[in-house]
């Protein structure tokens, strides 16, 4: 499976990703935000950090830039698109996905791990995933997802609702819920569910030395269900 | 304006060093000169007062690459691997301006150790603020812990160790460390001499603003009720521009362009200009109008003393302008050659096709004034005759309660969760250990680090102080099963001026030469702050040392949380119950004098290397030092992190529960042995003559010790953990 990571100025987990990647067995590529086109991929990932120092909306430049068109096309054409974290208020900005991330709702920088519990598995990145719940990683100031009532209804009848913050055992509540997101929202699809923005790093939980392993569950069964 | 004596006072220079500046100049240098002279001979950047001292300390051993007298230090760590690190201060605007202050140390920091070509993998800090119920220490607190936070989680380093501590004597001053260590190929570091003629000198980075002008100057003085003023003496972080300019300059590093590389650190153009030719023995002339500015209408004397943040100077190969250009423009950066190399052995500055300041660089730099400012020795206090008979109203879970939520020894999670620490994706332990640990990429090697600092002992009794925090930065790496390799030190005193506080300098500093000598643990790198002192109070002694140490299979890093139930739990070291200066005494008696534990180095070498030949063989499977609360905090954190209790064994004969379980006796550390171990294990602790107490068995959910304490975990965690959190919320 060919993926592409693109890379924007203040991104900052470019790097990890193209690790995950490789690691486990994605033939993956480097692409400059300045770049024209994207290289022949089944999957494009915008990775977390800063994308040109996040100074306005997080996110909002980037949507902006110029490799942008090219992912907006490939989203629609029905490729896949996945971005983690800064990668999923990219994917807000430039209107791909629903709703806004905020700042945290206590204000401050959260690095954590995280459980979130998979709401949909009808969807190229979930289908046939062994476990309902995941252990994942948040790091992160603006993470806390909002969305209109309207929105919020066509997520939630369309299935569009990707993974929720939650307790070890599966319980959705507020103690579960690190950043005041709606509906412990983290992340969500656009309608095809062909794009996934979630703020939770599966690319730091790839190996039981790190935080956990279950983010190579989470590349393991894109690439199981691509075949 | 004309320079006068009152002028050059007013720069922070002394009369006679004015007097001199004018001898050796054989003329009364313009505004510009003097503002030079200012920045070049003020503490921060001369040393002058620390110089003599620090020649003696201990610098150098086989894996050594560089020591002290480069932007940072770099140690080698086996195949081509070697990593560059240093600690430094930024003290004073961190109080002046926390959020900024402390943004702009971690920036600087980071910018020392990509300076030489080295891709930055972790950062850690030291932060010491006033006591809890002082009115500002909580702003200053949440505005540090933001700062160091906004810069490091933008940068995308991961922040993996540091240290918190409150004592009244910050109240004033408080204290912002902050340390990086970064990977380097050994074959490709990157230095701050110049070499060669009319070689171009070329400004990256950010443009020159008015920011931090006199920042250096600020940093060299003491404090008074006119702080407010100072606001605009500190820098404005921006940490996207140096991102940007880490992956820039880490590019054009791939090839052989640049000759020298330096920072614009404290005191900016002026002394990183003055630095790179000073050590390739050179002039360098500068033509100032060439100098990308943020404002309208700098002049010369601005421009020189801006401590605007993100920038470099390089001296370049000639010809490779173009090439090096082109990177700088596709990371959106300013590039423009503003000088060249020259054989005159002075600093020129052109503004407006004028000549307007010329120096030889000899003045600036070997000629900076150096003081043998006089000190007085702290003698060793009595030890105390604690009344052990009052001991007995005191019940040990009470105490033990007290002491876990005390501010210096409680959770710092409320922290280190605002730092992103798992960025890189090489982190294999986090904050809240011994030692931060990162894998280095790609190999079966980690590098472990940790930050340390014991003001109380060096108050008591420096040179005692200065070995022991040397042996506790030596105990944090072998509790995660490193090798430890050398240090980084950032010494931060009060008033030099002050016989006392210059004494604390002095001893302290002998303590941790000697230390660092006997441990093998050369100092590679470090940095100064004196003048902690607001209205004729200053701090504590407080050296913080960062120990770099070396795991060369990460699979056999240890950690603290008790691992298994039935496991035996073994104190290493001898304990002989040293009370004076502990928690225990502070806390519970409300006693603040004694001497601070001895040290003995034999013993700390000797415990040290058994300690990591146990775990080299894999019969150790959790390991944690004991230092301040004694030996019941210690095993209550490894009970709090693995979620499991202890059960432990009665003492033998006469010894006093109290001193045996809050005792800060030193070279100790508390282990846990698989019971197919212990054979093997007690053969190794006999082989090397080293002491031990069988503390008990890892057992059920609470911590027993006959009727004295019958703790269940959760309660016991619930005093550690959440000390902070409720003290920030309220």
């Amino acid at each position: 499976m060919r993926s592409s990571v693109i890379i924007f100025p203040g991104s900052n987990c470019d790097r990890d990703m193209d690790v995950a990647l490789k690691k486990f067995g994605f033939k993956n590529q480097m692409v400059w935000h300045n770049d024209q086109s994207i290289p022949k991929s089944d999957l494009i990932v915008l990775p977390g950090g800063f994308s040109y120092g996040d100074y306005l909306r997080c996110g909002s430049i980037a949507s902006k830039s110029k490799i942008i068109k090219s992912v907006i096309n490939f989203a629609n054409s029905g490729g896949l698109v996945l971005g983690i974290c800064n990668g999923f208020q990219i994917l807000t900005e430039t209107g791909l996905l629903k709703g806004i991330l905020q700042q945290n709702k206590f204000l401050n920088f959260i690095c954590s791990n995280v459980f979130v519990k998979v709401k949909d598995k009808q969807n190229k990145y979930f289908k046939d995933l062994k476990k309902d719940v995941l252990e994942l990683h948040i790091a992160h100031n603006e993470g806390n997802y909002f969305c209109s009532n309207d929105e919020l209804k066509s997520l939630e009848d369309n299935n569009q609702i990707a993974v929720t913050y939650c307790g070890e055992d599966g319980t959705e509540n507020e103690t579960t819920n690190p950043n005041g997101a709606i509906k412990n929202i983290a992340g969500i699809f656009n309608n095809n569910k062909n794009v996934l923005g979630m703020m939770p790093h599966p690319e730091r939980m790839i190996d039981k030395y790190l935080s956990g392993e279950d983010g190579s569950l989470f590349f393991k069964n894109i690439l199981d269900n691509f075949k | 304006m004309e320079v006068t004596e009152a002028v050059a006072i007013d720069h922070g220079l002394k009369k006679e060093e004015f007097s001199k500046i004018c001898e050796l100049m054989k003329r009364t240098p313009n505004l510009t000169e003097l503002a030079i002279f200012s920045a070049m001979w003020n503490e921060h950047c001369s040393y002058k007062s620390s110089r003599k001292h620090l020649k003696k300390m201990h610098t150098k051993g086989k894996q050594v690459i560089q020591g002290p007298g480069e932007n940072a230090g770099v140690i080698d760590i086996g195949g081509d691997d070697a990593i560059v690190f240093k600690i430094e201060s930024h003290n004073h605007p961190s109080f002046i301006e926390p959020y900024q202050g402390a943004a702009t140390g971690v920036g600087g920091i980071m910018r020392d150790v990509f300076t030489m070509g080295a891709r930055p993998i972790a950062n850690l800090n030291s932060i010491h603020f006033g006591s809890p119920q002082h009115k500002k220490t909580r702003n200053l607190l949440r505005g540090v812990v933001k700062g160091i936070g906004g810069y490091g989680n933008c940068i995308g380093v991961p922040t993996i160790a540091g240290q918190t501590t409150f004592d009244e004597s910050y109240n004033g001053n408080i204290l912002v460390n902050a340390m990086t260590l970064g990977l380097v190929n050994k074959n490709k570091i990157f230095y701050s001499k110049a070499a060669g003629l009319d070689k171009p000198v070329i400004y990256v980075g950010s443009k020159t603003g008015r920011d931090g002008i006199h920042g250096a100057s600020m940093a060299s003085a003491t404090f008074d009720d006119k702080i407010e003023e100072k606001k605009p003496t500190v820098q404005v972080g921006d940490p996207f521009t140096e991102k940007l300019l880490l992956e820039a300059c880490l590019e054009l590093m791939a090839d052989k362009s640049i000759i020298a590389i330096q920072d614009m650190g404290a005191a900016g153009l002026t002394s990183s200009s003055v630095e790179m030719a000073s050590k390739g023995n050179l002039g360098i002339e500068l033509n100032l109008s060439e100098v990308p500015c943020r404002e309208e209408k700098m002049t010369p004397y601005e421009i020189m003393l801006s401590e605007s943040q993100e920038r470099m100077l390089i001296v370049l190969e000639k010809g490779k302008e173009e090439h090096a250009k082109k990177i700088f423009d596709k990371w959106n950066l300013d590039f423009a050659v503003i000088g060249k190399t020259t054989n005159s052995k002075k600093i020129e500055l052109i503004f407006d096709n004028k000549k307007v300041a010329e120096i030889p660089i000899d003045l600036l730099a070997e000629n900076a004034p150096v003081y043998d400012r006089p000190w007085k020795k702290t003698k060793l206090p009595q030890k105390l005759k604690f009344n052990k008979d009052e001991f007995k109203s005191l019940k040990l879970s009470n105490c033990l309660k007290k002491i876990l939520s005390n501010s210096n020894i409680s959770d710092k999670k409320w922290i280190w969760d605002q730092y992103d620490h798992t960025v890189m994706g090489d982190t294999i332990q986090k904050p809240g250990g011994d030692a931060g640990v990162v894998r280095v990429h790609g190999t079966d090697k980690a590098v472990a680090a940790s930050v340390d600092s014991s003001a109380l002992y060096c108050f008591s009794h420096p040179l005692t102080g200065g070995k022991q925090i040397v042996c506790e930065s030596y105990r944090n790496l072998i509790s995660v099963g490193a090798k430890p390799i050398a240090i980084t030190n950032c010494l931060n005193f009060g008033n030099p001026e002050k016989e006392k506080n210059m004494g604390e300098f002095v001893e302290c500093v002998e303590g941790i030469t000697e230390a660092s000598k006997y441990l093998d643990f050369p100092v590679v790198s470090g940095n100064v702050s004196f003048y902690n002192e607001t209205k004729d109070k200053g701090i504590k002694p407080t050296p913080t040392i960062g120990g770099v140490g070396l795991i060369s299979d990460y699979q056999q890093m240890l950690t603290m949380d008790f691992k298994t139930e039935g496991n035996l739990v073994y104190v290493i070291g001898k304990t002989d119950g040293h009370l004076d200066q502990s928690i225990f005494a502070r806390e519970l008696l409300n006693e603040k004098k004694g001497p601070p534990p001895t040290v003995n180095l034999f013993n700390e070498k000797n415990i040290g290397e058994t300690l990591l030949d146990l775990s080299r063989k894999n019969l150790i499977v959790s390991c944690h030092d004991v230092s301040l609360g004694g030996i019941l905090t210690a095993v209550s954190k490894m009970c709090i992190k693995g979620k499991k209790g202890i059960k432990i064994n009665s003492l033998k004969g006469l010894t006093n529960k109290y001193e045996y379980f809050f005792g800060e006796d030193q070279a100790r550390y508390i282990v846990e042995i698989p019971r197919a171990s212990l054979k093997k294990v007690i053969e190794i602790l006999n082989k090397y003559s080293v002491h031990f107490d069988d503390l008990g068995i890892i057992d059920g959910n609470s911590i027993k010790y006959n009727d004295d304490i019958n703790l269940p975990i959760e309660e016991l965690a619930d005093a550690h953990k959440y000390w902070l959190k409720k003290y920030m919320d309220s």
